[in-house]
């Protein structure tokens, strides 16, 4: 654990080597893909809802319940002092990771919705009061605009959106007149659209919204797993991820804050764990960031996450994304020959991480979803939990495969040979 | 947990494709006396259906459905099934086609093997997230005939989520 309030010094590995790594090979490394479901080879393509779990990932999830297990922050024994050390230590690697940030700055979750709710209710309902204005962007997930609707309802403050243009990027000519009034208190928006898969450029837009006098928060969640992501080096004042998409345990989120704003809020949740004299008259709260840390956290979750983030350093993030950018790009093309598919969002793959949206004329994303299915191919059918966008692209649901490291050429073949089948099977020509 | 394989063939039954291929009922009537809708929040399926009663006895219905196979299908059987029926016939064959999705039998009030290819059905029953694709037509016709009978004069928005049905905005 390093000393309180220093920055911790940042991950220098983290964007390389970007020599590039064979998927066959470490395809080895987790046990679910070499299972078959329906009589098929599995060809994982949901990774934008979860991610798989090396087998580091697991030991060190099985490890820590066999041979550390204790409650953190409290107990004067060997296992309290390990299961502390564990968890902290992975503070210190996320600090590093996002950036060479301070400790402090890096709260524990339960995942981004609760990072994002934490803000919305610490800072959002304190700080935002009648007519001040919410921008927020047409592309969120349900996690980062329900939470803002909520603090618009108990507040009074107005949301609005930044647009998106027909190819599923965002309006920016409109921001400077949506930030003009003076009265955006706060911007929140998605790094990358779990739906369109936009690369939105934050540093841009949160540079004009701070210039505006706005706070702002990014939602990081399809970001930090599949690219370099530096926060000092984009500015958002609040940044959110969860740790199950990017090969770490589900139930593990991070928040990271501005120092000054983390201290001004209040908590979120009370209890065990963040006080530091109770009472029965009141209570005082402890430092940053365990200020935000209620009751017993997801240890074995946060401590095997370190497992996830050394797995992740030794490909290297460049190395990562360069991975994704040729599949993504492949996937465009493959589909793009197809008359009958349209795909959603940018179709420059520099600008479109490997989450791409599809549909097929006459078969429903249901029926694709369950067909692909039949032949081992797993892809996610819906709304993604973004409605108010999928409503926006005038449909009620689409079809959506996103890509991860242990995705190969041929999972991507397998997929649009199968939509190809599944075109068939249902159009019945 | 056990591995279970799926038999797509078992969902999607010829007579199933054939159906959302084309489905029955699509089509305008005239003066209807019930106009409802329903969706499948889940899915995103809708469905809006026209009824002209006479009495308490389906005289004419029209079905439109946006949906997957098993949602389109289902509307189009029930097209076929239910004009001519009454209002107390349908909702015993609702609830027979709800029993048989969700316990896998009914208690032999009606015979599903008789009434067009409603049978068919019984597939959904291994794959539970369709179940309520399934039932979304039966769903929104037995609340759009309770209405008539109720005498509610508004539109509703008939949903396959328990609670969500709300009076159209």
């Amino acid at each position: 654990m390093s000393a309180p309030n220093t920055v911790v010094a940042k991950d220098k590995m983290r964007g390389t080597p970007a020599s590039g790594f064979d998927p066959e090979t470490l395809r080895a490394d987790f046990p679910i893909l070499s299972r078959k479901v329906n009589g098929h080879p599995l060809v994982y393509l949901d990774n934008a809802a979860t991610t798989q779990k090396p087998q580091a990932v697991i030991d060190a999830l099985s490890g820590y319940y066999s041979t550390h297990n204790a409650n953190v922050h409290r107990g004067i024994h060997t296992l309290a002092e390990e299961a502390t050390a564990a968890y902290e230590a992975t503070r210190d690697e996320v600090a590093r990771w996002v950036g060479g940030v301070k400790r402090e700055q890096i709260v524990f979750t339960r995942g981004a919705t609760e990072s994002i709710n934490l803000v919305a209710s610490s800072w959002g309902e304190k700080n935002l009061h009648k007519g001040d204005g919410i921008l927020l962007t047409q592309m969120e997930h349900h996690a980062n605009l329900v939470p803002w609707l909520q603090v618009a309802r108990k507040t009074g403050a107005e949301i609005a959106y930044i647009p998106i243009t027909p190819e599923g990027l965002l309006d920016l000519g409109v921001l400077d007149s949506l930030l003009a009034d003076g009265r955006v208190r706060l911007v929140a928006l998605t790094h990358v659209s779990n739906v369109l898969g936009t690369v939105n450029p934050v540093a841009e837009i949160v540079g004009k919204a701070r210039k505006h006098g706005a706070v702002t928060l990014v939602d990081g969640a399809q970001a930090v797993p599949h690219q370099d992501v530096d926060i000092p080096e984009i500015g958002a004042d609040f940044y959110v991820f969860s740790a199950h998409k990017m090969l770490g345990p589900t139930g593990v989120g991070v928040l990271y804050g501005r120092e000054r704003l983390l201290d001004e809020m209040e908590p979120y949740q009370t209890g065990g764990e963040m006080i530091r004299l109770v009472t029965y008259e009141e209570a005082t709260w402890d430092d940053l960031p365990h200020k935000f840390e209620a009751g017993t956290p997801n240890i074995a979750g946060v401590a095997a996450f370190a497992a996830a983030l050394r797995y992740l350093r030794a490909l290297g993030m460049d190395a990562v994304r360069a991975h994704e950018r040729k599949l993504t790009a492949k996937l465009l093309a493959e589909l793009d020959t197809l008359p009958w598919v349209t795909v959603f969002g940018p179709k420059n793959p520099d600008v479109h991480a490997g989450v791409v949206s599809f549909e097929v004329e006459g078969v429903h994303p249901h029926d694709l979803a369950q067909f692909l299915d039949s032949v081992g191919v797993a892809i996610r059918a819906g709304h993604h939990c973004a409605q108010p966008l999928t409503r926006l692209l005038g449909r009620t649901a689409t079809a959506r495969a996103s890509i991860y490291i242990y995705n190969t050429t041929e999972d991507i073949e397998r997929l649009v040979e199968a939509v190809q089948q599944a075109k068939q099977y249902f159009s019945g020509s | 947990m056990l591995e279970k394989e799926n038999d797509l063939g078992e969902l999607y039954r010829e007579i199933i494709l054939d159906h959302y291929r084309s489905p029955r009922g699509h089509k305008h009537v005239d003066h209807p006396d019930i106009v409802n809708k329903g969706q499948n929040p889940v899915c995103g399926d809708e469905i809006e259906m026209h009824v002209r009663m006479r009495e308490d006895v389906i005289e004419d219905l029209g079905v439109y459905c946006t949906g997957c196979a098993i949602s389109v299908a289902s509307g189009s059987m029930l097209a076929e099934v239910a004009k001519g029926k009454s209002i107390s016939e349908l909702k015993t064959i609702a609830g027979a086609i709800k029993q048989m999705l969700t316990t896998g039998e009914t208690d032999g009030s009606v015979k599903l093997s008789e009434l067009s290819d409603l049978e068919v059905l019984e597939g959904v029953r291994d794959f539970p997230v369709r179940i309520k694709c399934a039932l979304l037509a039966w769903v929104t016709l037995v609340e759009g005939l309770e209405q008539y009978q109720n005498g509610e004069p508004e539109p509703r928005v008939s949903s396959t989520e328990a609670g969500e049905s709300s009076p159209e905005k």
